[in-house]
């Protein structure tokens, strides 16, 4: 149990470089409280699989420091860090059977056998693995295996933290849900810290309680789902979280209003004037635009060019002048033919300067 | 142009892995084979293609029976999950390879590669080599050689498994506006209900082997036929409840009572299942009908933007998703409601019998 | 149907291959069968002797002693090479210039014909010239392989494993490089120690082609003859008169054909006999631990 700092980490694969865009981590600093839920969400690429690997151990990092509590563990091999990792694909032991592949860690550190057994029979319930206890690991499906993977880095009671590296990758939609919740539920049981790697925001935004989203080497924001979805600090993970992500649009500002395409729209919120050279855009999710029927006082009018019916919602795309918006609707049946309003929830309407959140004055 | 399978299956040992499919596909839609892994997707696009030929029944191309005609002579294309191109050639030699074998003209080569690179946006990639690409990137190059020969047959299995999230959304909304430019006959193969939503078409719900319905995908969704094509394709999972119907009473144990209303009563006393969708669970009554029931939390997931609530109902595990972000604690009892008006029934045999009103009115 | 008409082109793909065993094996091995149930006396006139040669050939001590003879050497080859070849494998580099350099090392004596395998160790062991014979001598060591049947043994064992490891290490190297990194990592992380991550990572996933190993080495070992027929010539007296070698002085050297002829269909069927069990008996332990996994 500790908590784990990272100081001033950074990567590079081809070794120590004065130059930046070797770094496949920029520099970073962060800290993970002992027993948190947190997720590491970005695209491949961005640095996240490198950055669990130097808190396994498994990487060195080229600069800074990882500290478990007060103890300077960078130098410390995988082994002595006291850590579990889960990976992409399920590891077994084949030729064990699932109690003694959840024994194992424990049976390596020398517990007796009284001591393992309850262990392993009260996890192995809570995994919902009991029927299999003493079938050969191999002849397992692909969810039941993870389950394994997962049971042998709970099994041990004191480690530092368990890490997954996007553990749901080859597990079938309908397992997904019951394996996430799980994980979930056994994270408030165990309370061990838990950090986890994926390119999957419903995956990082269920299961995390904080999470921290990465784009090329560098931490673009960390926060709730909640800050995440409702107040993007950049334009990547405005787009980057939702689905489909947030509408991004070149507008002018003027104080409290602005104008995309043409069209003025009157904000909640006073804005300070920007320097021409900046780059200004709005930000708006398509859950908090809404379509009324053409020519509705108070709206834009637009062309709808495509519906998209997925059963429990809809997923409109609208054109307004040449700036595409998705808009996402329960029910369309107020709008009749391709022309329609389109109204901008003002309150959730965000402005980016060189893609980052700007915040007005209310007025 | 069509393909159609009479009657197929195929066993391996004394197993079936595809038994007794019948299907019929057209030119130009989307045509999505959706079930989890090991339902038989695989299996049945080798048969199509013709990588394998069926233990019984037949296989025919615009009327023509060509069971046992070889993949080579099929004139069909397969994209992988995996990218499979050439690690040594070029994005324009990796498209044009197909056309080379088949020994085409220098020129048209050019001009047909030309217009898939455009088609699927690797324009400016055409002199690279596929280790120079993103994972997108490479699967469009794969696609696009599936494209390029003009194949009357493209089959994908699960070709944006091995994508990011945010890659397989812009590709998936894509997709639909190529194969339908393309004018071939497009079969793809996911496990996954948000996809084959996503991607619209026609859609065949797969389970051990055995297609449970095949119909336009909103249909499918809408106006499942049994109990199994509608847990195939709902993501979140479909919730259900065993009840009984008896004397005149509708009951889960002594926990729920169901209110004979709408086309209940004309039921005949058996067991049946009801079953919902997680959005049709709700956190406060909106009807004067909606039925409340006491329920355990047993984990609550916010996306940010909406929650799902694992939850207990006697034994009953449900989910319910509402829109904004709601906290519970675990092992909270709170009250949910459930809308008869939304409710799926199934009979013993598990075939529906009650349709939902919202979808029938429609 | 169409199903039988493919079948029936595909037999027509396999007859070249099928004229070339019939008249490179299936023949030669019916005459081999003509002569074992039959006497002659020259000139073309055969008499049916029934089993007649086996009975011999079964009761004779020559048979037994070239049989306890093979027996043994094979058994002593593969406890020797499998193991070495195994922890060999595991030593050599997984990445980096170390890697290519291992396995050209490791693939030159498979390279050597068997016959110049045999001159070589021939040479080389002479107490007169030869670097190994001479030295060990000098050193005060009662070494000649010609006159002592443990020297013959020792050399011609040391040869094998010299000429052969090779083989079992190539094949476990491979069966290694195909285990995923994350299964070294996740041992490590379980606190796994070497044993164990041999006893449960490594060596289930070797299972198929240690299977392949040992068959190879084990046919290989069980009809060797170039080798010591080279070397020693079967000697000294008959202590390394194998049944192959045993066979040809048989058959050539008395031209007891009829004999000779039993004898080989005898150590024809030993050897598939062996074969078999070897491959049902690891393939039952393949089948329980090594598939699967990933």
């Amino acid at each position: 149990m500790a908590n784990i700092t990272l100081k001033d980490i950074a990567h590079s694969y081809t070794g120590a470089s004065d130059n930046p865009a070797d770094y496949a981590l920029k520099k970073l600093n962060l800290t993970w409280r002992d027993g948190g839920a947190y997720a590491l969400l970005g695209p491949s690429g961005c640095g996240k699989t490198t950055l669990l690997n130097i808190i396994s151990g498994l990487i060195t990092p080229t600069k800074g420091e990882v500290h478990f509590n007060q103890e300077d563990v960078t130098q410390l091999p995988t082994e002595h860090r006291n850590i579990a990792q889960i990976f992409q694909f399920p590891v077994v032991y084949d030729t064990m059977t699932v109690f003694q592949n959840l024994a194992f860690p424990l049976k390596n550190r020398g517990r007796t056998k009284e001591e393992i057994e309850p262990r392993v029979i009260e996890l192995a319930a809570m995994l919902g693995l009991s029927d299999n206890l003493y079938t050969k690991a191999q002849h397992l499906t692909a969810d039941a295996k993870q389950k394994i993977s997962l049971g042998r880095g709970l099994i041990r009671q004191s480690v530092n933290a368990i890490l997954f590296d996007e553990p749901l990758t080859v597990i079938d939609p309908q397992l997904k849900w019951e394996i996430r919740s799980q994980l979930k539920f056994l994270h408030k049981q165990f309370g061990f810290t838990m950090i986890y790697v994926t390119h999957d925001q419903t995956e990082a935004l269920t299961f995390a309680d904080e999470v921290i989203v990465m784009y090329e080497g560098e931490i673009v924001q960390v926060g709730t789902p909640e800050a995440l979805f409702m107040r993007p600090e950049h334009t990547f993970v405005g787009y980057f979280i939702g689905s489909p992500g947030m509408n991004i649009a070149p507008c002018e500002l003027q104080g409290d209003t602005i104008i995309v395409e043409g069209y003025e729209i009157e904000l909640a919120n006073n804005y300070p004037v920007q320097n021409d050279a900046v780059k200004i855009e709005i930000g708006i999710r398509p859950e908090h635009l809404d379509l009324s029927a053409a020519d509705t006082p108070g709206g834009l009018p637009v062309t709808i060019t495509k519906v998209d019916d997925i059963g429990r919602y809809k997923i409109v795309r609208v054109k307004l002048r040449n700036k595409e918006f998705n808009v996402i609707m329960n029910e369309l049946s107020a709008v009749t033919g391709d022309k329609a309003s389109l109204h901008f929830d003002t309150s959730h309407t965000h402005i980016y300067v060189n893609d980052h959140l700007i915040l007005g004055e209310p007025k | 142009m069509q393909l159609e399978l009479r009657n197929v299956s195929k066993k391996v040992g004394k197993s079936f892995h595809i038994s007794n499919v019948s299907l019929l596909f057209e030119p130009g839609a989307l045509n999505i084979l959706l079930g989890p892994t090991l339902s038989g997707k695989t299996t049945l696009m080798r048969l199509m293609a013709g990588l394998d030929q069926p233990t019984a029944g037949t296989v025919h191309f615009s009327g023509k029976d060509v069971t046992g005609v070889k993949v080579q002579k099929r004139n069909a294309a397969m994209v992988y999950q995996q990218f499979i191109n050439y690690p040594n050639l070029t994005v324009f030699e990796n498209i044009a390879s197909p056309l080379r074998i088949a020994k085409i003209g220098k020129t048209e080569i050019k001009e047909r590669v030309d217009k898939v690179a455009s088609l699927l946006k690797l324009e400016n990639m055409l002199g690279r080599n596929p280790n120079e690409l993103s994972g997108g990137q490479q699967q469009r190059t794969a696609i696009a050689r599936a494209l390029v020969k003009g194949a009357d047959l493209v089959l994908l299995d699960e070709p944006l498994a091995n994508l990011d999230y945010k890659l397989r959304e812009e590709l998936r909304e894509e997709l639909p506006r190529i194969f339908a430019e393309t004018g071939a006959i497009f079969v793809y193969a996911t496990t996954e209900p948000s996809e084959a939503l996503l991607l619209g078409g026609r859609t065949a719900t797969l389970h051990e082997g055995q297609v449970t319905q095949f119909g336009s995908t909103i249909d499918v969704f809408t106006k499942p036929n049994n109990l199994i094509t509608a847990r195939t394709l709902s993501d979140p999972p479909l919730n259900t409840l065993p009840v009984v119907k008896l004397n005149g009473r509708m009951l889960y144990k002594s926990h729920v009572e169901i209110p004979l209303i709408g086309k209940l009563p004309q039921l005949p006393d058996d067991n049946y299942t009801i079953a919902f969708r997680p959005h049709n669970l709700y956190l406060n009554r909106r009807k004067n009908t909606d039925i409340r029931v006491k329920a355990k939390v047993a984990i609550t997931e916010i996306t940010g933007s909406e929650s799902y609530i694992h939850t207990d109902v006697a034994g009953v595990r449900w989910v319910l998703l509402a829109s904004g972000v709601h906290k519970f604690g675990i092992n909270e009892t709170i009250d949910i409601f459930l809308d008869p008006d939304t409710f799926y029934v199934f009979d013993r045999n598990e075939s529906l019998v009650v349709m939902p009103e919202t979808v029938a009115g429609v | 149907m169409i199903e039988k008409q493919v079948n029936q082109k595909a037999w027509f793909m396999v007859l070249p291959v099928f004229l070339l065993v019939a008249f490179s094996a299936i023949i030669p091995l019916m005459t081999v069968v003509n002569y074992a149930f039959q006497d002659t006396f020259g000139s073309n006139q055969f008499y049916w002797v029934g089993l007649d040669w086996f009975k011999e050939i079964i009761h004779s001590e020559r048979f037994h002693d070239a049989f306890f003879r093979q027996v043994a050497f094979s058994a002593i080859i593969l406890t020797i090479e499998i193991p070495l070849g195994v922890a060999i494998a595991l030593a050599m580099p997984k990445k980096g210039w170390g890697v290519p350099v291992c396995l050209i090392s490791m693939a030159l004596p498979l390279l050597i014909p068997w016959n110049v395998v045999g001159t070589i160790w021939q040479i080389f062991a002479r107490v007169d010239i030869g670097l190994l014979g001479h030295t060990l001598t000098q050193l005060g060591i009662n070494y000649n392989y010609t006159q002592d049947p443990v020297a013959a043994w020792i050399t011609i064992i040391v040869m094998d494993v010299w000429h052969w490891t090779s083989l079992v290490v190539l094949l476990s190297y491979a069966g290694l490089s195909s285990i995923p990194d994350v299964y070294y990592q996740a041992a490590k992380i379980d606190g796994a120690s070497k044993i164990s991550i041999f006893r449960y990572i490594q060596l289930p996933k070797m299972q198929r082609v240690l299977l392949i190993a040992v068959l190879l080495r084990f046919m290989d070992s069980f009809m060797i003859y170039t080798e010591p027929f080279v070397i020693t010539g079967g000697g000294p007296g008959n202590s390394t008169t194998f049944m192959s070698i045993d066979l040809v002085k048989m058959a050539i050297g008395q031209f007891d054909l009829g004999p000779a002829a039993a004898m080989s269909l005898l150590y024809f069927l030993v050897i598939l006999l062996l074969s078999w069990v070897f491959y049902t008996v690891m393939s039952n332990i393949g089948e329980e631990s090594s598939n699967g996994g990933v």
